[in-house]
């Protein structure tokens, strides 16, 4: 295992800051291995995804087993194990918005950006994710971009949106 | 002491106590439901769905593993749309990953082979997946084949409950879903397998078998575990 984060103190804070809040959070549930989803849920919202080191560190400090937390990783569509992009954009594939042109708006993003649906583009700016349903029915069909939603989108629509 | 209830499994009363799943009441029974991610001692997880059951009242099937018997409760475990059921499950089985017998180190000696018999399977309905899974041989002893696997989750819970080093678990979900060594490694380089092969002898297929095994020739001792367990007093 290695031992770049996960040292016996909690990890190496002074040159990453962000392990503080992981292990405040791994405190305040006192080390219980059921706080698993909690710690890994402010390991992803302080790093935008989850590290190996940082994975290793919470389970060692958690006293699970690699594959139970990795399992949960996999399982969860919240955490991810790969680097996202700085800015996230998220088509919604659900029936409805299927029937009103998800996909012409995936191919758009597809033609202008070069990514397809979990993949992020060269420059680690934008990320493309697809999600079954948002529940949002009657804007289809529906966009989020980081934490904007947009309805009704057109295809044509996509390169000015997703231009930061 | 546990109360005492009556329920009627296939139209026979039964007398018999509160906190037991429908599956062992049928056992102690003598009545026989088709299980395959079921392995007395271990934990029950309704993996594999062969052992639903209808319960009156109840529009939805359940699984009579992890459904434990209530007073009154009338239960059918064999009516002609169980079986038909049964049958389509063992289809979907095979027809997810790769499970030809004639070339698997496990043939003859399967507990999904004798499934397929044992639900009258003719042919598979659906068209073969044919997903691409991996074999992994990076253990000095054993191997592991994600072609045969059924995720019945046998391992994971041997290797949790009995031996206690929790190498395996699921990663992903549904059609993606697999069982790993730590985290996604090779099992070679697992740093929690103890190379008991607890594992290799709950296996209901050939997924996982010791290097050496020759096709066909697998040998696999289920019985030694459960004498394990009973001895050992887990459960």
């Amino acid at each position: 295992m290695t031992q770049a984060v996960a040292d016996k103190k909690g990890g190496d804070v002074k040159a990453d800051p962000r392990l503080k809040l992981i292990n405040a959070a791994i405190k305040k549930n006192k080390s219980q291995p059921d706080a698993l989803i909690q710690v890994l849920h402010v390991a992803q919202n302080m790093y935008g995804y989850l590290p190996m080191d940082v994975v290793r560190h919470i389970t060692h400090a958690l006293r699970l087993p690699p594959s139970r937390v990795y399992g949960v990783i996999t399982f969860y569509h919240f955490f991810n194990l790969n680097k996202q992009g700085d800015h996230t954009c998220m088509v919604c594939t659900g029936t409805a918005c299927y029937v009103k042109g998800a996909q012409a708006v995936l191919d758009a993003i597809a033609d202008r950006f070069g990514i397809r649906p979990g993949e992020v583009t060269a420059d680690e700016s934008l990320g493309l994710q697809t999600a079954r349903c948002l529940g949002a029915c009657g804007l289809a069909p529906a966009v989020v971009i980081d934490d904007r939603v947009l309805g009704k989108v057109a295809p044509e629509q996509m390169e000015k949106e997703l231009t930061f | 002491m546990p109360d005492k209830i009556t329920i009627s499994i296939n139209g026979t009363e039964i007398k018999t106590e509160e906190g037991k799943s429908i599956l062992s009441v049928c056992k102690e029974n003598d009545i026989h439901i088709p299980v395959m991610c079921h392995f007395p001692g271990l934990t029950d997880v309704g993996a594999c769905r062969l052992c639903l059951c209808e319960v009156k009242g109840y529009n939805k099937l359940l699984p009579a593993c992890t459904t434990l018997v209530a007073e009154n409760m009338e239960i059918q475990t064999h009516t002609e749309k169980l079986k038909e059921y049964r049958r389509v499950i063992v289809e979907m089985f095979f027809s997810e990953r790769n499970h030809m017998c004639s070339i698997c180190v496990a043939n003859t000696n399967c507990e999904l082979q004798d499934m397929a018999t044992e639900v009258g399977m003719q042919h598979v309905r659906f068209p073969f997946l044919n997903q691409e899974c991996a074999v992994d041989a990076s253990h000095p002893k054993y191997v592991i084949d994600h072609n045969r696997c059924i995720m019945c989750t046998r391992c994971v819970r041997v290797c949790s409950e009995v031996e206690g080093a929790h190498n395996w678990d699921v990663k992903n979900r549904g059609y993606n879903a697999r069982v790993i060594s730590d985290f996604d490694q090779p099992w070679g380089e697992s740093e929690t397998c103890t190379s008991c092969g607890k594992c290799l002898n709950v296996c209901p297929t050939g997924a996982l078998w010791a290097k050496g095994s020759v096709q066909g020739k697998l040998d696999k001792f289920p019985e030694k575990i459960t004498d394990l367990i009973e001895k050992r007093g887990i459960h």
